[in-house]
């Protein structure tokens, strides 16, 4: 059997709630899929699954509030017998434990909370099983949940029931409704940040951003780098790709960055308990500011082992989940070192500060043209600011600016791979 | 693809890219970018969407194209047509 738990979604979360499963058992799963949809005090998070297997039991149904580690459903392994199994070919039944064969039953399953347990509702009385997103969205569409049949696990109602319910196939918003003429994909991205999500994401944003300034003594380096190679290979390539494949400087600048963390790696990693502790990869956190304030810094894994293309894809999706208000559970790992480019706004400079706890933060302005002195001439060349932020108990200033100098040979060079 | 529909898939691709946008009360003359507060990925995201509607396929070039509502129906038409 293969536990699937609560999984920590950010070195702040405590708890999590399912709002909904994305499987029923019986469902075979492979690494990588989103099996379940779990809120956190940051967002809600699509949460995948890391083993292959079958679904057989969930253990804690939608909308309760668990710890972190708690087991939230069993998996059998590739290859694995049922418990007590039926026949194979009977395989879409749900298991009923007083079925099962008592002879054949093979060794006691991990206690776990009896089923009986997962079909009453919080408070105890009986009601309609369904999502809290679902009892949100019916709320807001006026559907009466009494009327809806719930295809998700044991019958609950999801999102979806609701949605159809309503009247207007899978995807029917209130943004739909204002836009009567549009196309129903038009309504299927997600409710975005509600006010009370937003509120925690300032209190999250205050507690770090207070903790960096009392414990973190940062030092500050800045530098110029003339773009133009960047921005010339930039424009080539994208003359040759379709739409879809197309580029921009962002992840031009997440490669020199960890070109820059090869050359600087006292600057990846945590301070924990008054010691430096290396990152176990290059994993980089994404400063993506949300319109109306606040922001979230989703994480782009091993940046160092992917092409530029796989970075360009990670982080063109990486954008969709975070403006739908829905990340995945990768998203929210926890990076090793931050990133903010925050030259879409205007600002030329940004010295940033550093989410602990971590121990650097790399920040690039607005790229402007510039006069440019090199080899005795002076030309107009675009240029960019880069900038670091650094904890001073981790590195050291000629740290630091060996770092900013491998950044700017990496956009200097922007071929090499 | 009557203009209509165009403007409807139009909407539905910056819904992807901005779903909190009251899009109902878009100025369909003013800048996108500025009153949707949509940055440089977004406008990608923004143009495969709309390639993916419509098989359009958009070159870098003719991004500016798409900057108000009114400009990118024209500009679809135009390549529709």
């Amino acid at each position: 059997m293969i536990e699937f738990r609560m999984p920590s979604l950010g070195a702040d979360m405590d708890y999590g709630t399912v709002l909904e499963w994305r499987v029923r058992p019986g469902d075979a799963v492979k690494r990588g899929d989103v099996v379940a949809l779990v809120d956190t005090e940051k967002a809600e998070i699509e949460v995948e699954i890391w083993d292959a297997g079958i679904v057989d039991q969930i253990l804690v149904p939608p909308g309760q509030k668990v710890p972190v580690g708690t087991l939230l459903a069993m998996l059998r392994a590739p290859g694995e017998a049922q418990p007590g199994a039926t026949p194979a070919g009977a395989a879409a039944v749900a298991p009923e434990p007083k079925t099962a064969p008592a002879a054949e039953a093979a060794p006691a399953p991990a206690p776990c909370a009896p089923a009986a347990e997962i079909r009453v509702a919080p408070g105890g009385a009986p009601r309609r099983r369904a999502t809290p997103l679902a009892r949100r969205l019916a709320k807001e569409l006026d559907v009466d949940l009494a009327g809806v049949s719930g295809t998700g696990p044991e019958g609950a109602i999801t999102a979806e029931d609701v949605h159809a319910a309503a009247g207007g196939g899978p995807a029917v918003s209130e943004r739909a409704a204002a836009l009567a003429t549009a196309p129903p994909a038009a309504a299927a991205a997600r409710a975005p940040l509600s006010a009370e999500r937003r509120a925690s994401v300032r209190r999250r944003i205050a507690l770090a951003m207070e903790r960096s300034k009392r414990e973190i003594p940062h030092y500050y380096l800045q530098t110029q780098i003339d773009v133009s190679p960047a921005l010339a290979w930039l424009a080539a390539e994208n003359l040759k790709r379709p739409v879809t494949e197309r580029l921009l400087l962002a992840p031009l600048l997440l490669r020199a960055v960890a070109r820059g963390i090869a050359a600087a790696p006292d600057l990846n990693g945590h301070w924990v308990d008054g010691a430096f502790r290396p990152g176990d990869g290059i994993h980089l956190g994404i400063v993506i500011s949300l319109r109306g304030g606040g922001l979230l810094v989703p994480t782009l894994r091993d940046v160092d082992r992917k092409s530029i293309d796989e970075l360009m894809r990670g982080l063109r999706d990486t954008t969709l989940r975070v403006r739908r208000g829905t990340l995945r559970g990768a998203d929210v790992s926890e990076a090793t070192l931050t990133v903010t480019h925050l030259g879409e706004t205007g600002v030329e400079t940004v010295f940033g500060v550093i989410y602990p706890p971590q121990v650097a933060l790399a920040g690039f302005g607005r790229v402007t043209e510039r006069a440019w002195a090199e080899r005795g001439l002076v030309g107009a060349r675009p240029v960019v600011t880069a900038t670091l932020s650094a904890d001073h108990r981790a590195s050291d200033g000629q740290c630091g600016a060996r770092f900013l100098a491998a950044v700017a040979r990496a956009l200097h060079d922007p071929e090499a791979e | 693809m009557t203009q209509d529909e165009i403007r409807s898939t139009l909407l539905a691709a910056l819904g992807d890219v901005a779903p909190e946008a009251d899009l109902a009360h878009l100025d369909p003359r003013a800048d996108l970018r500025q009153q949707l507060e949509i940055d440089s990925m977004d406008l990608l995201n923004f143009a495969i969407g709309v390639h993916e509607r419509t098989g359009v396929e958009i070159p870098e070039a003719d991004y500016r194209k798409l900057a108000t509502l009114d400009s990118a129906v024209a500009y679809l038409e135009s390549r529709l047509r």
